[in-house]
């Protein structure tokens, strides 16, 4: 299934030819290949492009399943809840960088003839991922009183792209949400009955949302790249969906993400109210400050699922590791979480 | 009888320290931090051993107390999983919720004693 280094290097610079000759020429080369993360789902790899003078820094994501005919294997890295594919991913991140989001430049789509299976090229961009270091790093003191604003701004962006102008997402509201979360569940056969008191809670509380929009689904800090100017790229848009838009506003305030600093709601960094100060400035619309802790508190449960799914993906022999075999013991601490969000 | 030594606590222990002190520092990259996960699981089963079942038997207690019959640990806490489901306990149900916290904050002291919400239920409760 894995493809050689070698092999995917002159497919790339075969890519590179028929997509981007404008550019780069008719011969253009693929220099410094780099695998950066590794994943059943997902693939990245970091590479420089050349030709005709220019030298374009590039990022290929990818789903090496999708080369050996698999359906990506939905339950080994959090739950893809949507089948977007890599080109729905695209263009998403590209209807979002059109609508003002950070985002990386989509450069092409990979497709059948480039026999690399089912991915996309971006250019590629600077700055900081990592959480910990945005939430303790003095380079970050400044960025860290406006990033809860600059946040909501780019929530309201985003969730001005017309959905029409966009391949056909999957709607999952909060009831298909429920629905398929509470199955995947209680598939396991390991009850946890915080998770059925929040399931219930959460179902008798179910509003339809005011309006539909393209959701980014996986808004957090660690999916966010900064620099201490502001928000360089909103990153990962496999999750994207049609959804109530304050879902992305309550999984950004969900304790997992706020990495040890729990007085600042907001991933961390900030407070709510500067967060939906930014979503209504930038003209989101009013926020139901309700229906953000609906989703913050649906936003815990689903990342304690995706905590047992990690693990039963290491438990059932489909992805062995110590890392997912380590992540069922995080449950607990959604399970505390949820108990001081619904008592 | 006397407890042959090392105990399994003393093992787990040796093992623990041994990767520790020796072969991480040696690492780098994934490797390095795939060995720090081993590292804290093997603090999660060294914090097991030592009072897991106690915590287990304080959760039995407590489920006797709040479902009013006797019985085993599972049994009790299937009666417990069937009625949430079934819609007869909720988190108004009284002694329900401190029940459930209690047991949770009993299984963070095992599985992240560091985790901030935990420190913070702490503090709270003293």
């Amino acid at each position: 299934m894995a493809q050689g280094h070698e092999a995917l290097a002159g497919g790339l610079t075969r890519a590179l030819a028929r997509h981007l000759e404008a550019t780069l020429g008719a011969q253009p080369e693929v220099t410094d290949l780099a695998r950066l993360t590794a994943g059943a789902a997902n693939e990245t790899w970091r590479f420089d492009a050349l030709g005709n003078g220019e030298r374009i820094g590039c990022i290929l994501r990818r789903s090496p399943a999708s080369l050996s005919g698999e359906a990506a294997p939905e339950t080994s890295e959090g739950a893809s809840e949507t089948n977007l594919g890599k080109a729905g991913e695209a263009a998403v991140q590209q209807a979002a960088r059109e609508a003002g989001v950070a985002a990386a430049e989509v450069l092409f789509v990979l497709d059948a003839e480039d026999g690399l299976g089912e991915g996309y090229v971006m250019a590629r961009l600077e700055g900081e991922t990592i959480p910990r270091r945005i939430l303790r790093d003095p380079e970050y003191a400044e960025l860290r009183t406006h990033l809860a604003h600059d946040c909501g701004r780019t929530l309201a962006q985003l969730h001005s792209v017309d959905p029409d102008r966009l391949p056909a997402l999957n709607r999952m509201g909060a009831a298909e949400q429920l629905t398929r979360y509470g199955e995947i569940y209680r598939a396991f056969g390991q009850p946890v009955p915080v998770f059925d008191l929040a399931l219930r809670w959460l179902a008798d509380r179910r509003r339809d949302p005011q309006r539909l929009a393209v959701v980014h689904g996986d808004f957090r800090n660690g999916n966010l790249m900064v620099g201490p100017e502001g928000i360089r790229a909103v990153l990962d848009w496999e999750l994207a969906h049609l959804g109530d838009p304050m879902e992305d506003l309550g999984w950004l305030c969900v304790t997992s993400w706020r990495f040890g600093e729990i007085d600042h709601p907001v991933g961390g960094f900030g407070q709510r109210e500067d967060l939906f100060a930014g979503y209504e400035a930038a003209g989101g619309g009013g926020v139901d400050p309700d229906a953000v802790r609906y989703w913050e508190v649906f936003g815990t449960l689903k990342w304690g699922i995706m905590c047992m799914i990690m693990t039963h993906s290491h438990l059932s022999g489909m992805a062995r590791s110590v890392e997912k075999a380590a992540i069922g013991r995080r449950v607990s601490e959604t399970e505390l979480d949820l108990l001081n969000l619904l008592t | 009888m006397p407890t042959d030594r090392p105990t399994v606590p003393e093992l787990v222990q040796a093992v623990r320290e041994f990767i520790e002190n020796e072969v991480q520092p040696a690492l780098e990259g994934s490797v390095a931090f795939h060995t720090r996960v081993a590292v804290n699981v093997l603090k999660i089963v060294e914090r097991e051993l030592a009072t897991g079942e106690a915590l287990r038997a304080g959760e039995r207690e407590r489920l006797v107390a709040l479902l009013g019959r006797d019985g085993d640990l599972d049994e009790l806490a299937n009666e417990l999983i069937e009625g949430i489901r079934a819609g007869a306990m909720s988190v108004d149900t009284p002694g329900l919720t401190d029940h459930l916290r209690a047991t949770v904050m009993a299984k963070l002291a095992i599985d992240n004693p560091r985790y901030k919400s935990y420190q913070r239920a702490l503090e709270r409760d003293t």
